[in-house]
Formats: C-alpha cells, structure tokens, sequence
C-alpha cells in the first residue's frame, strides 16, 4: 500500500511538473510575440555583423531536424551577441514546425519545403500567411553502394531504376547485380526534392524497398548492402559510398551555386506574417557574411546568399 | 462520511489528516483527467479520418496499398497491422522459451549464485535504451542475416530478433517472480513422492505457473507492439505485406515515428497517422484486458 500511494505520488508529481512546464513555455512565446515596439532602430541591413545591443525578447523555433543544427549554432552566436535574447529551437519535423507557426504556437518555423506544399487544401489559406525566409540550400546526390559499378546516372536511367522499370545494375552498365533502393518515406522532404528535381515525377514505393528518414542509416545501409541505392544530401558525402553524376554532371556546391546541378531545394525558416522586431534580428542575423560563410558552410549547407539562380514554389528557376 | 470529533478543538493531526487527503485526491483526479483526455485525443484524431474523409474503416484497416501522398491517395493500414502483429508475436516466440528457462535457472535450478548473476544482466537488458538496441541490430544483426540467409538482412527477421532481446527481461522477471511465490509445499510434495527435479518442474510447477508466465509473456509482447525506434531502425519501413521473413516491411509505430513530424496537423495523412496510433491504443487496451483475465486465473 505504501509503494501503490508513492508510486501515485510520483506520476501525479511529474504530470503536474509537465503541465507547469507546457504553460511556461506559453508564457515565453506570449512576451516573444508581444515584444516588438520596443526597439525601432534594429537595422534591416543583412551585411550588418553585430545586432544593435538594445534587443530583447525570446524566439521559439521549431520544426525540420535537417535545419536544426544550423540554426541552434546560430542562435547561440546571437544570444551572446544579445544577452536579453533568448532563443529556443526544437526539431519535430517540417510538417511540425508548418503547423505550429501557423497556429502562432511558435514564432519561427523551420521547413525543408515550400509551406504550399504541405499546407494544401482546407489548409492553403494559411500558407498565406506566412512569411518565407530562405536562409540556406540543400543539394542533394545519388548515391550507390561502391561495387555496383556505375559512375553517373542519366534521368531517365534515374526513373527506370525508381519506378522498378529497372532491377539490375547491369541494365544501366554497371556490374550484374540487383539493385536494392533505399528510400526515404513518402513525406520526407529529402524525397519531395530528390523526386521533383532529380526524377521530374512522383514515385511509387517499390516492393522490398528500403526506407529510412535519417540520413546517418541512410548512408550506412547504402554503404554496407550490395547493390544499394539512396540519395543523400551533400553534407553526407564520404568515401564509404559512391557518388554518382547526375547526367554527367557532378554533386559538388560549385555546380549548384552556378546553377548546372539541379537537384536542391531551400531550407526555409517561416514567419507569420512580418516578424517582430527581435525575430527580424535573429533572421537578418542567419543571413549575415558571418553565418552565411561560417556556420552554413561549416554544416555543409550552400549558402542561399551565394545562389547565382533562384527558385520559386513552381520550381521555375531565373538567374539572379 | 467522517464522523465529526467530539471536541470544536480542532487537531494537528486532524490538519495534517486533511492536506494529505486532498493532496491524494487532487493527484488521483489529474491522473484521470489525464488519461481521459489523452485517450479522447487519439480517438477524436484517429475516427476524423473514417468521419471527415472518405476513407471506409475496412479500407483503412484490409487496404493493402499506402499511398498518402499519391495524387489519389490511398490508406490502406494492413501492411503495418500485419507488421507490427507479425514482429510481435515471432518476438514473443523466440524470447519466451530463453526467458522461462532463464527464470527457472534463478529459482530451481541455481538459486544462490544463479540469481546473483542473472538478475543484475537481466535487470541491465531492461535499462538499455532502444536506440542502443536498434543500433546494435543495425550493426551486428542485420550484416549477420545478409551475410547468412537470402535477402538483405533488413527486414522482419530481424526486427523480431530486436525485439525478442528487448522483452526478455519483461518475461524473465514476471516469471521469477511467479516461480520464486510458488508454495513451498507444492514442490516438498512432489519430491516426496519420489519425482525427479525435471519431473517437479515440467509436471508440477509450470502447470500451477503457467497463467502468471503468459502474463509476463503478454506483457513482454505488449512492450513489443509499442516499440518503435529499435524495430524502425532494422525492419526496412516498405509499405507492404511482406512475402518472407528477410523482406523489408513496416509496423504502426515505425510508420508513425517515420511520418509524424512530416506531416502537417489536420492533413488527412497525419489524420491517418493518428488513426494508427488509435489501432495501437485499442491493442493496448486488449493486452491490459489478457493480462487482468490471465491474473483472475491466476489464483490458487
């Protein structure tokens, strides 16, 4: 009897301590959002390398876990720049962080896809709403266990072996082997990019494909399973796989910033509506030399300032 | 009801009393606002799928194609209901034997040092976090089955070998426990009359513990159907029924830890989604219903 009732105790506690810890985090993301006002002469200028030191307030960021790393390294240069800001970034996923920056839950939410296309439908209205901020680019390559014996794959090639047309290395002149894809799941935005810009189609999964969303199983299986296809973005890359050409041109950040490498897309950090002041800092912030050339590089991302091309939610592509 | 005390003077103790009385019910009631309210969740995220789309419960649940994000979407569950009850129960056919013996080692057997050095390995299995398990079956497991049996090591073989470690201690223990409350006299008796120590164990004490040994073999196997890292780390996640063993296929809760974040709120996907989470709820409340039947046998 004694253990029933501590035990109780226990689970009572940590769900009191939960609900507590739920409405402060409410209580933050109240002031974030109430805060502007306050500080009218932050500067609008993304060259600027240091934020006027007036600014205060918190952010909560949420959303994809590939924009994460960036902009957690980012909030932290920006929080020692600004001693009174207090930013928080979480993962969840991209479809997370859509959601909750459109039902103002969240001051920042990070996708790795246009918020069109997610938001469809009943939804599309609130697409509207938001704000896109693209802060960085994600190239992504296909990628092949090393003994299949192919250096590059044409589009076409690409499809076949997608869409199950093709089921053997050898059929696009690579060793007799069969080949085994490894997939990412119907709503990974990896696989939303690699299909729009790499196969120009949606695909069906294939029997006895693989999938996996993390891009650390990804290249380990890719690696380790004769015959293995995948694709990965750039920042993944090393010599356990082998990168394949992409109708003869090569994966590399060059190619992407000049526009001759297609398969991209940009990593976007929304805002519903204009963002308020402290917000509009912190993302004037990411898109400054020092972030752009340091963090964003470092992280293995292209920087979105250095595009010599840009795209829009159509996928139409203009030189800058 | 109380009954008042005499005396208007009121007690420390009668204070005392009062607080931790509240405090007692205030938790108790939290707790059911609680579970309440999260089962009311599910169920009203999981039904909007069959109310506001157009997707009939048999096609939810005997679909055999996934296709969410196909331009005519497709729902189709069975694929991860076969999954999740495929992995399940070969778990549960591999871990049962190894932890029945294991438990009859540390009571019958050995007691003395025996139990001194399985319980803490046994207890160290529970407390592994099943990122070190899924980890472990990407590395060891899954190059093993590739290296050993047809297909690419990938697949439900491999799933429900994860799995079996991972529930061992849960069956393990429930049934140490079972054997070790065993009646001294029972087993006294049997010797008496001449039994052997086999003969004690397979006639007279598995018998009088088998209900309360399928209950921690439903417990373990309640574990099994809920996990989710491990399992989606090395089963493959392809939405489809598998044809063998050493094929790629997928379970509820690989199929939602893999989407979940994806998708927006409110999408008929993540509408899906949640539907699969109230599968795995209503299976939930099926083993608790086994284990409560299980523990009315189990009286002696």
């Amino acid at each position: 009897m004694q253990f029933k009732k501590s035990w109780v105790m226990t689970l009572a506690l940590t769900s009191v301590l939960a609900l507590s810890a739920c409405g402060n985090n409410n209580g933050t993301n109240n002031a974030a959002t109430n805060n502007g006002g306050t500080n009218a002469g932050a500067t609008n200028a993304p060259t600027e390398t240091t934020a006027p030191a007036a600014i205060s307030g918190s952010i909560l960021a949420s959303g994809s876990t590939a924009l994460q790393p960036l902009v957690e390294m980012a909030a932290e240069k920006f929080m020692e720049a600004n001693a009174d800001v207090d930013i928080q970034v979480q993962g969840g996923g991209s479809g997370t962080g859509l959601t909750q920056v459109a039902e103002k839950q969240v001051d920042i939410g990070n996708s790795d896809v246009f918020a069109e296309e997610k938001l469809k439908d009943a939804d599309a209205e609130k697409a509207k709403a938001l704000v896109d901020h693209q802060v960085a680019v994600v190239a992504i390559a296909a990628v092949s266990n090393p003994d299949a014996g192919v250096d590059g794959l044409t589009k076409q090639q690409l499809v076949d072996i997608f869409t199950g047309k093709v089921k053997n290395w050898s059929e696009v002149g690579g060793a007799d082997q069969k080949i085994q894809i490894i997939n990412r799941p119907g709503s990974s935005g990896t696989r939303a990019t690699f299909e729009s810009f790499a196969l120009g189609q949606k695909t069906e999964d294939q029997g006895g494909s693989i999938q996996e969303d993390s891009s650390g199983t990804v290249k380990k299986l890719v690696g380790e399973t004769p015959g293995a296809i995948g694709y990965l973005a750039l920042s993944y890359l090393d010599d356990s796989i082998k990168v394949l050409t992409y109708d003869g041109v090569e994966p590399s950040v060059d190619n992407v910033i000049a526009g001759k490498y297609p398969v991209w897309a940009y990593e976007h950090m929304y805002t519903n509506g204009e963002p308020t002041e402290v917000v509009k800092a912190f993302l004037d912030f990411m898109m400054t030399e020092e972030v752009q050339t340091g963090e964003v590089v470092e992280l293995g991302y292209i920087p979105a300032s250095q595009m010599q091309v840009a795209r829009d939610v159509e996928g139409n592509v203009t030189t800058k | 009801m109380r009954v008042k005390p005499k005396k208007s003077r009121i007690e420390k103790h009668h204070i005392e009393d009062f607080i931790g009385r509240s405090y007692m019910s205030f938790c108790v009631l939290l707790l059911i606002v609680i579970i309440i309210s999260m089962v009311y969740f599910v169920a009203s995220k999981g039904l909007s799928t069959f109310f506001s789309g157009n997707v009939s419960v048999a096609d939810f649940l005997f679909g055999r194609k996934w296709a969410p994000e196909a331009d005519t979407p497709l729902y189709g569950a069975l694929p991860f209901i076969s999954g999740s009850f495929l992995v399940t129960l070969l778990a549960a056919l591999i871990a049962s034997p190894l932890s029945i013996c294991a438990a009859l080692f540390m009571t019958e057997i050995v007691p003395g040092w025996g139990k001194k050095l399985l319980q803490p390995v046994i207890e160290l299995l529970a407390g592994i976090p099943s990122v070190v398990y899924g980890f472990i079956g990407l590395s060891v497991i899954v190059p093993f089955l590739r290296n050993t049996l047809p297909g690419q090591g990938i697949g439900v073989a491999a799933g429900a070998l994860v799995l079996s470690v991972m529930i061992l201690p849960t069956i393990t223990s429930v049934a140490a426990d079972a054997l070790a409350s065993l009646p001294q006299n029972l087993k006294e008796s049997s010797f008496a009359l001449g039994a052997t120590r086999w003969q004690t164990i397979s006639r007279v004490i598995i018998p009088t513990t088998f209900p309360a040994i399928m209950t921690g073999i439903v417990l373990g196997m309640a574990r099994a159907f809920g996990e989710a890292l491990a399992v989606q780390m090395v089963i493959g996640n392809a939405p489809f029924v598998p044809k063998s063993l050493f094929e790629s296929a997928s379970t509820l809760t690989s199929v939602i830890t893999l989407s979940m974040g994806n998708t927006t709120m409110n999408s008929p996907h993540n509408n899906a989604l949640w539907s699969m989470a109230l599968v795995l709820m209503v299976m939930t409340f099926v083993f608790v219903f086994l284990v409560r039947l299980l523990e009315r046998r189990n009286k002696i």
